[in-house]
């Protein structure tokens, strides 16, 4: 009922839930069943990269929920993604136990390596699956809560509020790669072994890995359609378009800000949560300003304000990047300037806008 | 007074917003008192003294720089002034609210340029104006509002745009743009209309219809107009007031104030 509901025109997001769910099961079940010599056979190496993908999905759908609808052009999204991966990555961490190279039954190995005596206060709770589930959705949260507080409180907005979201995922880059800091320093954090006591270099959890990605996926793509279909979409575009006539309407156009981009940060935070086990590492890298400002070409190719375009417009960059980059490495960036360039002058509202009559942004 | 209650009871909002009516048992709805507002030393209000009355529907003129849109600044919440009172009906303190808070007791504005939601359609634009619960969680929840499309419906009739309430606001034209907005303010329940320049730009059936709508909210609500065109002032006030270097510098008919030497002086320059 309430699905068909949200799903009512949206045709693009139909097509684009059902590719998925199609993907989500046939990509598995040709990796485990066919044997390995088979033509049907898909690589583990392909599903894994699969997952990736729809990790960035995921991301560039909360980033048009904020950018698209609400017009906040955050450069900073990045920050989020690294905060939820790192919390996943903690709990991996935790799952080694006494296997890592230096065998301590409580230390990590790059405490270890640093002569650390005990664990840091804000490792504790991370052997709990449930805790660091809980601290991928806040740590996020939580940072988008108080940035956003302060900067929304203050009306900073347009290339102002974009420059400190820069700002702020480049701060905690240089934090991170601190040694101090006891997140693994510039190695970040790796070598994980298990998830919930599952080899995480089995085909089977790989593809439970991609599964549960692409259920996320569609469950967020939902909540998002929930968001945008109902008054609060419409106040949101509202802000976007006429901030100060929704002022003066009499809504709060603050709190509408701080809302969505805290519930933006924490669909962001689970994305970086379901990449990091299917990578295998979280590093400072991932923090780069140039990853955030990368997302958003993302979102502005794939087409700002239809959420479905954002998140196809993820998978399309990407899935141009690992072929690009595996064949002419030193041209990728080139490409992906041109294709942004081209998608800002020639199609403003990107390829799914360059399909679809102008209707529902 | 009690022509007053029976326009009140016949008002479409009533049904929907069940609230206490403001206190403006004394006359006046809106008290501005020795209202001063300094940017960087100048002085764009020096101690204003202004009072609306209840139903009232008042012109504010005068020259460029003279202080009208710092005026309705304050009013609404966006400047704060330096000094001064400002009451709207005998209870509420103006100065303590914030501009939403200031919106939702019933002081709605429209902008010199008009400000609308361009990507919304008309009737969504209207729609959005509704309500009295204007928090994220409620427009979370938010069903279809039977009564709340009623009065849309009904203020499509009223700035004559019940023909177009499909069509994206952004294609309406210029007159169009500005009713809509009068519309939004309508639908918001507001008591005081505070109108910037609404005839700026607009043909002349186009002025003479927004002379029509704003006379005839005059009584059941009070609205404020901020205009250049004398033509149009002189077709609808009762009573101006000019502005001249941010304080009151005439008051009354139209009659009177245009042959007040002092305005004559600040408006030709002799």
């Amino acid at each position: 009922m309430l699905v068909s509901r949200l799903m009512e025109n949206d045709r693009g997001g139909k097509i684009f839930i059902c590719a998925i769910l199609i993907l989500c099961i046939s990509i598995p079940a040709l990796n485990l069943i066919p044997p390995q010599d088979s033509p049907f056979h898909v690589s583990t190496y392909t599903v894994t990269l699969l997952g990736k993908y729809l990790c960035f999905a995921l991301l560039a759908l909360a980033l048009d929920l904020v950018w698209g609808y609400c017009g906040l052009l955050s450069l900073g999204h990045g920050a989020f993604f690294a905060l939820g991966g790192y919390a996943m990555g903690m709990y991996l961490m935790r799952q080694i136990g006494d296997r890592g190279v230096y065998g301590d039954p409580l230390l990590p190995d790059f405490m270890v390596f640093l002569n650390w005596q005990e664990l840091p206060w804000y490792w504790y709770g991370f052997d709990s699956f449930w805790f660091a589930m809980l601290m991928i959705m806040a740590a996020p949260g939580l940072l988008a809560f108080v940035f956003g507080w302060l900067a929304f409180r203050s009306r900073v907005t347009g290339v102002y509020l974009s420059i400190m979201t820069q700002a702020l995922t480049y701060a905690l880059m240089l934090a991170f790669f601190r040694n101090e800091m006891g997140f693994g320093g510039n190695n970040g954090l790796t070598d994980f072994k298990e998830l919930l006591g599952f080899d995480l270099q089995s085909d089977r959890v790989r593809a439970v890995l991609l599964v549960c990605s692409g259920a996320t996926l569609s469950l967020s793509y939902l909540s998002c359609r929930y968001i945008v279909t109902s008054k609060l979409g419409r106040v949101l575009r509202a802000v976007r378009d006429g901030e100060s006539r929704a002022r003066f309407l009499g809504y709060q156009v603050e709190h509408f800000k701080l809302w969505i981009f805290t519930y933006s940060a924490i669909l962001t935070g689970i994305a970086g949560a379901l990449y990091v086990p299917q990578v295998g590492i979280i590093n400072p890298s991932e923090f780069q300003p140039l990853n955030s400002i990368e997302y958003v070409v993302w979102v502005a190719i794939g087409g700002r304000a239809t959420l479905f375009g954002a998140a196809g417009g993820a998978i399309a960059v990407n899935y141009l990047k690992t072929n690009l980059t595996a064949m002419f490495p030193e041209i990728w960036l080139f490409v992906l300037g041109f294709l942004f360039i081209f998608v800002t002058l020639w199609f403003p509202r990107g390829i799914v806008g360059a399909f679809t009559k102008r209707s529902d942004s | 007074m009690s022509q007053r209650k029976r326009l009140r009871r016949e008002r479409i909002t009533d049904q929907l917003y069940d609230q206490p009516r403001l206190d403006v048992s004394h006359g006046p709805i809106l008290y501005l008192e020795s209202i001063s507002v300094s940017f960087d030393g100048f002085k764009a209000l020096n101690n204003l003294t202004l009072y609306i009355d209840a139903g009232e529907l008042r012109c504010i003129i005068g020259p460029n720089g003279a202080g009208k849109t710092t005026l309705l600044d304050v009013i609404t919440g966006k400047t704060r002034p330096d000094s001064g009172t400002a009451y709207y009906g005998q209870t509420i303190n103006l100065l303590e609210l914030k501009e939403s808070q200031i919106a939702r007791s019933g002081i709605g504005r429209k902008f010199q340029k008009p400000t609308i939601f361009p990507a919304h359609t008309v009737f969504e634009n209207l729609e959005l104006a509704t309500g009295t619960d204007k928090g994220v969680w409620s427009c979370l929840r938010e069903t279809r509002n039977l009564k709340e499309e009623e009065l849309v419906q009904s203020t499509l009739e009223i700035i004559g745009l019940t023909h177009v309430w499909k069509n994206f606001a952004g294609a309406l034209s210029h007159g169009q743009k500005q009713w809509l907005e009068i519309g939004m303010l309508l639908v918001q329940d507001a008591e005081l209309l505070l109108v910037d320049e609404p005839v700026a730009g607009m043909t002349h059936e186009e002025t003479e219809r927004t002379a029509e709508l704003l006379t005839s909210l005059a009584g059941d609500r009070s609205v404020v107009v901020v205009e250049h065109d004398m033509e149009f002032v002189r077709s609808i006030a009762n009573k101006v007031t000019v502005l001249h270097e941010g304080s009151v510098l005439a008051e009354g008919d139209m009659a009177s104030v245009q042959s007040d030497p002092r305005v004559i002086e600040v408006y030709l320059g002799a």
